[in-house]
């Protein structure tokens, strides 16, 4: 059976969220060991992780916005009933990215890092409520109907355990996609031996963080077992590859690593976008509106892969030399 | 205040700072192309600083743009949730459009701003123009979803549903060439004047530096011509306005009952009347029937205070910058050294904020003017606001954090691009 156009869409929205997860994610990522500097190659941590994030910036941001007009083009009413529902926190997370875009801005363009460092803390707390948002959809614990007191609706669906291991869990992701990838930024030794360290550490917690989130799971979320084990397997080898120093290959396994885990959310929760009742059928827009947002994807594609491979080949070619 | 007010201020402050950001974006990457140009056929090194001065500018606008893009895309929904529920399937489509242009312009950026030394010289000012146009793009299809809230078509509504939804019809709304031609020359009119203006005033300050003459240059050539096609466009505006949205119309030019002949009000009013200059802006017919406020019933009037204010600062300002773009003209066709005229020097250096309190001013005449409707004739404000209590709290959470982003822009700003080389 090939999917329907709205099952077609929804996995394309999916993709767009992963892609911003695996480059956008990293540069929260940054944020976080930008702040933990240390160690007396301190200064050269800092601006490797300027220079690494500096071109991409932008780009990486934009699969958000893509992913979210897309999401509210399909399926409006998802985007409304979300909008409701987790009004707080994503209120916050904006909050957060609207301070971790300044903090870039100070620290790329001015000089003041003070207050550069105060906004980078600060911005920390939007991987948190993007995991904790991820997590109250996934759940089933946003309101279908907004009745009841302001705490009922607006702060107890999301504010749970459950959701706070998912929000440190999307913070380790970030840290440890971050890590990981600095490794191939740079070709000094003891710098990368830095982020090499970075990274197995965040990798032990990342693993630790998801067998507490697997005890929290809620009954109404079963994640298959296949997908679990694949995602363990990726983790493995991503220490593994970062034991032996094998960066481009910790790069592929870590990125494949959280990847899995996104697209796992996704397979979880299929067919419903937003349980416990909207299938992505009954969500989604009318017929035409998703023929042209479907043209529309595969125009901009034809426009924007070419361009992606040219930016990255510009500027990642030579830090893969770095490693050779 | 009550919570629609909060939802209607929040996003009015986010709008605010918005547009300032996205219209220096669109406008600042051809100043920037246009001096990259000039460096490569003189090999004089001013052009290759402003090339980069700018390109920062752009970088920095276009970093805190996404943001407050990405703030404001959320907002739609946080706020006007039934808005969106009802409109997302049928505007969707030029939001995803400006995604893509969007997308394009970040990827260039990149290129231009850190490839000085990676690509070929010719590959690099494409990437400039790539940026420049991808830019526009982006602001125009912003523009049109705005523009089919004025005139929504391309749905039937059924009980308050849409049925017969057809996007591309809602694309083609009537009110789309008219807004966006008039936003796009604004972008271009405010910035390229502001830049001519704060060289002009440090050329006044004793610093006639050949950078400073040649960045007012610059800022002149994208801004005068912007600036005095703005009244032409403006024109096409009001007919349309006329024709599809005459109650808007009314609360602009504070007209309370509809007449033939009608003069146009000058100031609050009663004000200065101007006889049969309204009949004659809005049709080109002395003797034409205006619409006036008195054919809808009051609780569907927008705040005709407001509105008309608005409407008089950015008739009158916009009128003076055409007249300096004019009268830079008319040096330039005389061969005389316009950054030695001290006249026209202090006039430009006036003129440097004028442009983006019109683009503020025709913001709020437009929002305003629609009000109380969110989508014209078809969803009032008040009901596509959220359920959601308290909204004062993000209200004023935002304004803080915005004031505070603005800030940062304006320090960095000055430090990278304005401030004039030690050299």
């Amino acid at each position: 059976m090939t999917p329907s156009l709205a099952v077609t869409l929804a996995g394309i929205i999916l993709i767009g969220l992963t892609a911003y997860v695996l480059l956008g994610g990293a540069d929260f990522g940054g944020g976080v060991w930008a702040l933990l500097a240390s160690g007396p190659r301190k200064q050269a941590q800092r601006e490797l992780i300027a220079r690494a994030i500096g071109p991409v910036w932008e780009a990486n941001h934009v699969w958000l916005i893509l992913s979210l007009v897309l999401l509210f083009t399909c399926f409006p009413l998802v985007f409304a009933r979300v909008a409701i529902g987790l009004h707080v926190p994503l209120t916050l997370m904006l909050i957060g990215i609207v301070l971790r875009g300044s903090a870039f801005v100070f620290q790329s363009y001015g000089e003041g890092s003070a207050a550069g460092r105060v906004f980078a803390t600060a911005s920390l707390i939007t991987p948190v409520l993007l995991g904790v948002c991820v997590a109250a959809a996934a759940t089933g614990a946003v309101p279908v109907e907004p009745r009841g007191s302001f705490v009922a609706v607006y702060v107890r669906p999301w504010l749970t355990a459950f959701g706070l291991a998912v929000g440190v869990f999307a913070l380790a992701c970030f840290a440890l996609l971050a890590a990981v990838y600095l490794t191939l930024e740079t070709r000094d030794l003891p710098l990368q031996e830095d982020f090499r360290r970075r990274a197995l550490v965040t990798e032990v917690v990342v693993v630790g963080v998801a067998v507490v989130g697997l005890f929290l799971l809620p009954a109404a979320l079963s994640i298959h077992p296949r997908v679990v084990a694949l995602t363990a397997v990726t983790a493995a080898s991503a220490i593994w590859s970062l034991w032996r120093r094998h960066y481009a290959l910790a790069r592929v396994a870590a990125a494949g690593q959280v990847a899995l885990i996104v697209v796992g959310w996704g397979a979880a929760q299929y067919p419903y976008i937003l349980p416990p009742d909207l299938t992505i059928q009954a969500a989604a827009a009318p017929r035409v509106t998703l023929e042209l947002a479907f043209t529309a994807v595969i125009a901009g594609a034809v426009v924007l892969f070419p361009s992606l491979f040219y930016l990255m080949r510009v500027f990642k070619a030579q830090s893969k030399n770095a490693m050779r | 205040m009550s919570d629609l007010v909060a939802a209607r201020s929040q996003m009015a402050v986010s709008l605010v700072f918005h547009i300032i950001f996205a219209v220096i974006g669109i406008a600042m990457p051809v100043l920037m192309v246009i001096a990259e140009r000039r460096w490569q056929r003189t090999r004089d090194p001013i052009y290759l600083d402003l090339a980069k001065r700018w390109a920062r500018g752009t970088a920095i606008l276009f970093a805190v743009g996404a943001v407050s893009g990405t703030v404001l895309s959320f907002e739609l929904g946080l706020l006007w949730p039934q808005f969106m529920r009802l409109a997302g399937a049928v505007i969707g489509m030029p939001f995803s459009l400006e995604g893509f242009a969007f997308f394009t312009e970040a990827i260039f950026l990149g290129i231009y701003l850190y490839g000085w030394e990676r690509v070929s010289p010719r590959a690099h000012l494409l990437a400039g123009v790539i940026v420049a146009v991808s830019g526009a793009a982006s602001g125009i299809f912003v523009v049109i979803a705005n523009a089919w809230m004025n005139t929504p078509t391309g749905v039937m509504v059924t009980n308050g549903a849409f049925t017969h939804i057809d996007p591309i019809a809602a694309m083609r709304t009537p009110a789309a060439l008219p807004q966006t031609l008039h936003m796009t020359l604004a972008a271009y009119a405010a910035t390229g004047i502001a830049v001519a203006g704060i060289h002009a005033l440090l050329v006044l300050k004793g610093r006639a530096s050949a950078f400073n003459r040649a960045a007012l240059m610059i800022g002149l050539v994208v801004g005068a011509p912007a600036a005095v096609l703005q009244p032409l466009s403006g024109d096409i505006a009001a007919r349309y306005l006329a024709r599809r949205q005459p109650v808007k119309l009314a609360a602009m030019e504070a007209l309370y009952q509809t007449r033939a002949g009608a003069p146009l009000t000058i100031g609050p009013p009663p004000g200065i009347k101007i006889p049969y200059a309204l009949s004659l802006l809005a049709f080109h017919d002395p003797h034409a029937v205006v619409q006036g406020l008195d054919a809808v019933s009051p609780d569907e009037r927008p705040n005709v205070g407001l509105v008309h204010l608005s409407f008089d600062v950015m008739v009158l300002l916009g009128t003076y910058l055409a007249v300096v773009g004019l009268w830079a003209g008319w040096l330039a066709l005389r061969k005389r050294d316009l950054a030695a005229h001290r006249g026209f020097l202090r006039a430009l250096a006036v003129a440097t904020p004028l442009g983006f309190v019109c683009v503020e001013a025709g913001w709020m005449v437009t929002e305003l003017g629609r009000q109380p409707w969110v989508i014209y004739g078809v969803l009032k404000t008040q009901d596509a606001v959220t359920p959601m209590p308290g909204l004062i709290v993000p209200f004023t959470a935002i304004t803080l954090l915005y004031c505070a982003l603005a800030c940062v822009v304006a320090v960095v700003l000055y430090r990278q691009i304005i401030r004039s080389p030690v050299a």
